[in-house]
């Protein structure tokens, strides 16, 4: 019995092959682009979880300061289970060198080479360093590695000492400070005067959280996809539902019991899972191996994680691609599945009817919209906590998408009043009665749009602040690097006559309001009192600033400590200020504070100079660039000159903008795939509705055209309400995520351009979508539309 | 002649090879006359209506609507002959759903570009009621006169009926008869009628019946 | 002892920094011998204090103290304590480990602790002598004009067990083999050893559940060398004893290839008799130790000097569980003679 309600079930696909493929694609899309954003979030994580293990620092307190390696075996001495570390970048290169001491370093697999002991013995040496193996060939002239494959990339494990002699100190960054088995030990700090314990950095401190956000994104991203395939799903499953009602009808006229028919249902869409999930899955792999090599880019140059550029295929996607698809086609085909074993099966699909019935479930839907958006307002002028403001996001996009059917309906209606022809008069009521049948595909389309509005408007701001940002806080023309103090005081005679000013850059580290962070000294200089952008500021700052009244402290610490003007700040060891300003500080997930230089040297006499920015005119800039290499013998990376910072931030950017942008096409392509599908479906049902017109004396082509133009109307409508909503979700990333992710705050930037183009892209993708089923529609046999007419329907 | 059919042809392809529908039919409509089309069940009189109507092309023949061969027209001529010239009434009404009663009144004349006053057409239709509801909230008698007042308020020439009462009780039917008769006199238009009802057909000027394709 | 030791500070120099031992090439990199490293010479004479500090021309060297004590409440106790050194090159990188072990009859505490030798984290000072690595350290104990070594303080600590000993010396050092030149095995192989055995020990351990004041007899082992092992020798069995007789009797064979025992006998006062295959170990008991069978009880015979005895451990779950793991713990003997002492056994896998 069961096989032949499956035979009689199954014939519906074969006679509607389309509607089966719209099926399958959209559960393929929808699953595709969930598990290839899954995919590229799992790579990328497990390369910062290699890392973490490597350094295990973050979990770890420290011990900071002035330290060397005989205050490390000092500390051992004494009972402490610390073990020394530095963390620098490879000189010239951009790689983080990492030096530790293999005896005493927390165990990890990054070390296990070590069991070797020719390797070991090249490792104390200094004659060989540890690093992924993909990172080899970055190693600079006169460092070889060994590759070792639990290393993250971008990372070079040295011997603490080979450390040392790789960026010429005798210093060492700090201690960590493993557990120790026994009580009573002479504090640390007592031990090693100067030094300061640090506990592990809490917010805003590893590589998880700084890049999290960025995560968060794509993993909303692939969320949305999905929600865009769901509607595709759901709407085909709607309709072969509706359209096999007289088939159920008659199979249970026969006698096939109602539970049999559900289950026969249930097994369909169980094999409807397994097609799109395994072709999603796929899919999903291709997409996260195109997008892997920019994601990796992108996370390399925001943040310095490095990730792994090959992808690993674990089952666990596997699974959850499949989960994905399943619990989608639930969702989508639960209802009708409810509907199949409680409603009549008697009940007439009658267009009208349909529509009418939909009336309830729109005013239920702008209710339901309104409040999720009021939720959103709430959690906007609330919201704390990255969850929360994900929350706010979800609220945000889920209301407005509730709301665009009611919304629609409301704008068409009015038009229709002030149509004054019939054609037009029909264009418009004929655009609200397809409002129910598209609504899925138009809210897959809004929130597409949105997203992307949303997005490229926050990865936009970020670029033009951060560049903006770069502009002002690079404003000096060359930054040099001596050596030591004294190669710094010979730079400093010699440019002094041939450069407009010579700026000193001294800094220290101390623990700002208790964690970790950088004190600098800054000169004052008209440099600085134009070009520094300060979001908070007392009056006459930068005199005060130089009269060593107070400190100026970065946003981040300003934000996470809620020290502002006005208030105090505890700098550690640079002492207590009263705080003067706040500046922009993108990109650095640490505090930072600045006191007038002599108040800097006051706290610390100790720091010397060896970093200047220099100001020069533009077209100078080579030859004092080159005069200094020359006459100083000056390695290349110790003259950087400003406009290949700004370059290689620019570069940065791009790459982000390229992974947004490709991600951004899916997206939209997948909506329109959604809208074309719906379309495609309701053409079917849409012979009766145009063949009376037809009948009236429109031609075919003519009603094709109308379609068309309804379509495209539909979809720039949709845009005219994607924008504010694309809008407030940027304004949510940006004033609400990313101060919890990255604790500054960008102002918003609006492209209207963007805007243009964007709502061309989603008309030339709503034209593309109406076009097939507007051209069946305009080659229709005659025949076809005359079987409207005849009795024997 | 304001309907003039000369030994048309028309063939359909099936399943089972081509089944030829018409056969030759010839007749003509005079303006101000009606004309009773009867015959079996697939005798082919729908067909040779909806060929009338321009609605499809006839394989051979030529059908003449005011000296336009319609057969041979253009899709955009037979559409203007449909929109200004022709009026059709369904079985199944075909109303547009998306409109509702006023605007389904209106909306042919003003294809044609004709002025009409919504009001006075519901007033004699008896539809003043309902000229705000949505077509499906009628009943089929209401949602037929509706069609019937669609076609009338376009003042066509020739009015080309398909089983106009076939889906309506005998009285409502009869009712609706008599109000497209009565308005076709009125405006001198012609008035071809398919029926497979013999009472209706008496009550026609003229009839004409088709067997398996050609008149008998 | 030796081998064992040797095997253990390359292992461990080995597989400091990793999880997966890499047994092996321990054994093997002795066995190619050590190219560029001093190798012990027949006829050398020690010069103290000097030779009490570390050796770094010769690939391995260590400090290795042990005692069998007595404690308050009347029960058998024994600590160990050492530090290795071991030169990975000859002119590269200096790596130390520390071992602790401290055995009550029914519980063996272990520890060790690893360090780089450049920059104080460990290392040895001939005078006042000093060993420490970390926190654990044994160092002179006072002034006086005796030999360094004469008076020593011992402090090791691995948070769950430590013990606070001083050790005074009533005898002489004495020199193994010939005249501290000690051969391995037939083909040659030797290191240079001699020893401290004439410890009288007190202190105080600590425990789990509290201190104990502790009194005893402990002996100290230095020894250095750059290839004291062949390929074919899969471990040792180390016999420490101090007789009732006032006595001392230290005796090890290798294990595996050919067979090579040698025992010194020392007199009250001080003068070693060696002897080079006269000794008889046999294995009487094993015990399943950690997943392993190894001899608890042993018989040690000496006919030379008369000695037939039976040793048996004091706790035979005196597992060293460090990276590279042993068996080593205090012992007692009786037949012919009396004793207590340290046994210590590699190889057993």
């Amino acid at each position: 019995m069961m096989a032949a309600a499956l035979r009689a079930l199954g014939g519906h696909w074969r006679r509607h092959p389309l509607q089966l493929l719209t099926l399958v694609i959209g559960l393929a899309l929808a699953t595709g682009l969930w598990t290839g954003v899954q995919a590229i979030n799992a790579q990328a994580r497990s390369s910062y979880a290699e890392a973490a293990v490597v350094l295990d620092r973050d979990a770890l307190p420290r011990l900071t300061g002035e330290l060397t390696l005989q205050d490390f075996a000092a500390a051992r001495r004494a009972g402490w289970n610390v073990s020394p570390v530095i963390e620098a970048r490879v000189p010239g290169t951009s790689l983080r060198l990492v030096g530790l001491d293999p005896f005493t370093s927390p165990p990890g697999s990054a070390t296990a080479p070590l069991g070797e002991t020719e390797t070991l013995v090249a490792f104390l040496a200094g004659e060989t360093v540890l690093v992924a193996p993909n990172t080899l060939s970055e190693l600079p002239v006169g460092l070889s590695g060994t590759g070792v494959d639990g290393i993250a990339p971008g990372i070079v494990l040295a011997d603490i000492a080979a450390a040392q002699r790789i960026l010429e100190t005798d210093r060492i960054d700090a201690l960590l400070i493993l557990p120790t088995p026994r009580d009573g030990l002479t504090p640390l700090t007592e031990l090693i005067p100067g030094s300061a314990r640090q506990e592990p950095a809490g917010e805003g401190g590893d590589i998880g959280r700084l890049t999290d956000s960025f995560h968060l994104n794509l993993t909303a991203f692939g969320l949305l996809a999905f929600a865009v395939g769901l509607f595709i799903v759901h709407a085909a499953i709607g309709l072969a539902f509706e359209q096999r009602r007289p088939l159920f009808r008659t199979l249970r006229a026969l006698g096939l019991p109602s539970r049999t028919l559900t289950l026969c249902l249930a097994l369909e869409l169980a094999a409807l899972t397994l097609a799109g999930g395994a072709i999603g899955i796929v899919l999903g792999y291709a997409v996260a191996a195109a997008l892997l090599p920019g994601v990796a880019a992108t996370l390399s140059g925001l943040y310095g994680a490095r990730v792994d550029g090959g992808l690993t295929l674990s089952p666990l996607w596997w699974l959850s691609g499949f989960a994905m698809a399943g619990a989608g086609l639930a969702i989508a085909g639960g209802r009708s599945l409810w509907q199949l074993a409680t409603l009549p099966v008697l009940a007439p699909a009658m267009p009208r009817a349909w529509a009418q019935a939909r009336i309830s479930t729109l005013r239920l839907q702008a209710i339901t919209g309104v409040a999720l958006l009021a939720g959103a307002a709430i959690l906007a002028l609330t919201a704390t906590g990255l969850i929360a403001g994900f929350l706010l996001l979800g609220a945000l996009l889920l209301g407005a998408a509730l709301l665009l059917p009611p919304l629609l309906m409301r704008v068409l209606s009015l038009g229709a009043r002030s149509a004054t022809g019939p054609v037009t008069q029909w264009l418009w009521a004929d655009a609200r009665q397809q409002i129910p049948g598209l609504s899925l595909a138009l809210m897959a389309l809004m929130l597409a749009l949105s997203a992307n509005i949303g997005v490229s408007t926050m990865v936009g701001s970020f670029r033009g602040t951060f560049t903006g940002w770069l502009d002002q806080r690079l404003a000096a023309e060359l930054y040099l690097y001596a050596e030591d103090e004294s190669q710094a005081r010979e730079i400093a005679r010699f440019l002094e006559d041939r450069v407009d000013a010579v700026l000193p850059i001294v800094a220290a580290q101390a623990n700002l309001e208790g964690a970790p962070g950088e004190i600098y000294g800054l000169l004052d200089h008209a440099t600085y009192r134009e070009n520094w952008p300060l979001l908070d500021q007392v009056p006459d700052v930068w005199s005060r600033l130089a009269a060593g009244e107070g400190a100026l402290v970065n946003e981040q610490l300003a934000r996470r400590e809620d020290v502002w003007t006005g208030t105090h700040v505890d700098l550690g060891s640079g002492g207590r200020w009263p705080v003067l300003g706040v500046y922009s500080d993108y990109g650095n997930p640490r505090g930072q504070a600045y006191l007038g230089l002599d108040a800097f040297r006051d706290r610390f006499p100790e720091t010397s100079a060896t970093r200047f920015a220099v100001r020069v005119a533009p077209e100078r800039v080579e030859a004092v660039s080159e005069q200094l290499a020359s006459t100083f013998d000056l390695a290349p990376d110790r003259v950087v000159n400003q406009a290949e910072i700004k370059q290689f931030s620019l570069n940065v950017f791009e790459r982000t903008f390229a992974v947004t942008g490709a991600l951004n096409a899916l997206t939209l392509g997948v909506a329109a795939f959604a809208l074309w599908a719906s379309l495609t479906t309701l053409s079917g049902m849409r012979v009766p509705q145009v063949a009376p017109l037809w009948a009236l004396g429109l031609t075919r082509a003519r009603i094709a055209q109308l379609d068309l133009i309804r379509a495209v109307g539909l979809a720039l409508l949709t845009a005219l309400l994607a924008i504010p909503v694309g809008i407030g979700l940027a304004w949510a990333l940006l004033a609400v995520v990313n101060v919890q992710a990255f604790g500054w705050r960008l102002p918003l930037r609006v492209f209207p351009v963007d805007w243009i183009v964007l709502s061309g892209w989603a008309l030339l993708a709503a034209a593309a979508a109406a076009a097939l089923p507007a051209a069946r529609l305009w080659r229709m046999p005659p025949a076809d539309l005359v079987k409207v007419f005849a009795h024997e329907r | 002649m304001l309907l003039s059919v000369r030994d048309v042809v028309k063939t359909y392809s099936t399943a089972d090879g081509p089944q030829v529908v018409l056969d030759g039919i010839s007749l003509d409509v005079k303006a101000g006359e009606s004309l009773a089309l009867t015959g079996e069940s697939g005798c082919g009189k729908s067909t040779l209506l909806h060929l009338c109507a321009g609605l499809d092309t006839p394989d051979r023949g030529r059908i003449e609507i005011e000296g336009t061969d319609i057969a041979s027209a253009a899709d955009a001529e037979r559409a203007r002959l449909r929109r200004e010239a022709v009026g059709l009434v369904f079985q199944q009404f075909n109303l547009i759903p998306s409109l509702t009663v006023r605007d389904n009144l209106t909306f042919h004349a003003r294809l044609a570009g004709r002025g009409v006053d919504p009001a006075t057409l519901a007033d004699r239709l008896g539809l003043t009621p309902f000229l705000d509801r949505w077509p499906e909230q009628l009943s089929g008698g209401q949602q037929q006169r509706v069609a019937i007042g669609r076609t009338l308020a376009a003042r066509p020439r020739l009015i080309l009926a398909d089983e106009p009462t076939g889906n309506l009780d005998e009285a409502t039917g009869d009712a609706v008869l008599e109000t497209m008769q009565e308005a076709a006199s009125e405006s001198g238009a012609g008035l071809l009628m398919v029926t497979h009802s013999e009472r209706l057909a008496r009550r026609m000027d003229r009839r004409l019946h088709l067997r398996a394709g050609q008149v008998a | 002892m030796n081998g064992k030791a040797i095997r253990i500070v390359l292992t461990a120099a080995l597989v400091a920094v990793s999880s997966t031992p890499a047994a092996s090439q321990g054994f093997a990199g002795l066995g190619q011998g050590g190219e560029g490293f001093a190798l012990p010479e027949r006829g050398r004479a020690f010069t103290f204090p000097e030779d009490h500090g570390p050796h770094p021309e010769y690939r391995i060297e260590w400090w290795y103290l042990t005692a069998v004590l007595e404690g308050e409440d009347g029960r058998d106790y024994g600590i160990q304590w050492t530090l290795f050194r071991s030169a990975l090159t000859p002119v590269g990188p200096q790596v130390w480990m520390g071992h602790f072990g401290l055995t009550t009859p029914e519980a063996h505490f272990s520890g060790e602790r690893f360090a780089r030798g450049d920059v104080g984290q460990a290392g040895v000072m001939a005078q006042p002598f000093a060993a420490w690595i970390d926190d654990w350290r044994l160092e002179r104990n006072g002034a006086g004009d005796g030999d360094e070594l004469d008076s020593l303080r011992l402090s090791a600590d691995t948070g769950e067990a430590g013990y606070e000993l001083s050790f005074v010396a009533t005898g002489p050092l004495v020199r193994h083999g010939e005249d501290g030149f000690s051969v391995k095995s037939a083909s040659g192989q030797a290191s240079y050893y001699y020893s401290q055995p004439f410890y009288d020990v007190g202190g105080t351990l600590r425990l789990p559940d509290g201190d104990v004041e502790v009194t005893g007899r402990g002996w100290l082992d230095r020894e250095w060398s750059s290839q004291p092992l062949e390929d074919d020798q899969e471990g040792w069995d180390w016999f420490s004893l101090h007789l009732t007789g006032g006595e001392r009797l230290m005796a090890f064979q290798l294990r595996g290839g050919t067979p090579f025992t040698y025992a010194s006998w020392i007199e009250p006062d001080g003068t070693v008799t060696p002897y080079y295959g006269e000794l008889v170990l046999d294995p009487l008991d094993l015990s399943d130790v950690s997943g392993r069978d190894v001899p608890t009880t042993w018989r040690l015979a000496l006919p030379p000097e008369g000695v037939d005895v039976t040793v048996t451990a004091v706790n035979p779950q005196s597992w060293q569980g460090t990276l590279f793991p042993y068996w080593e713990g205090p012992v007692t003997a009786e037949g012919t003679h009396s004793a207590r002492g340290y046994l210590e056994m590699t190889g057993y896998e």
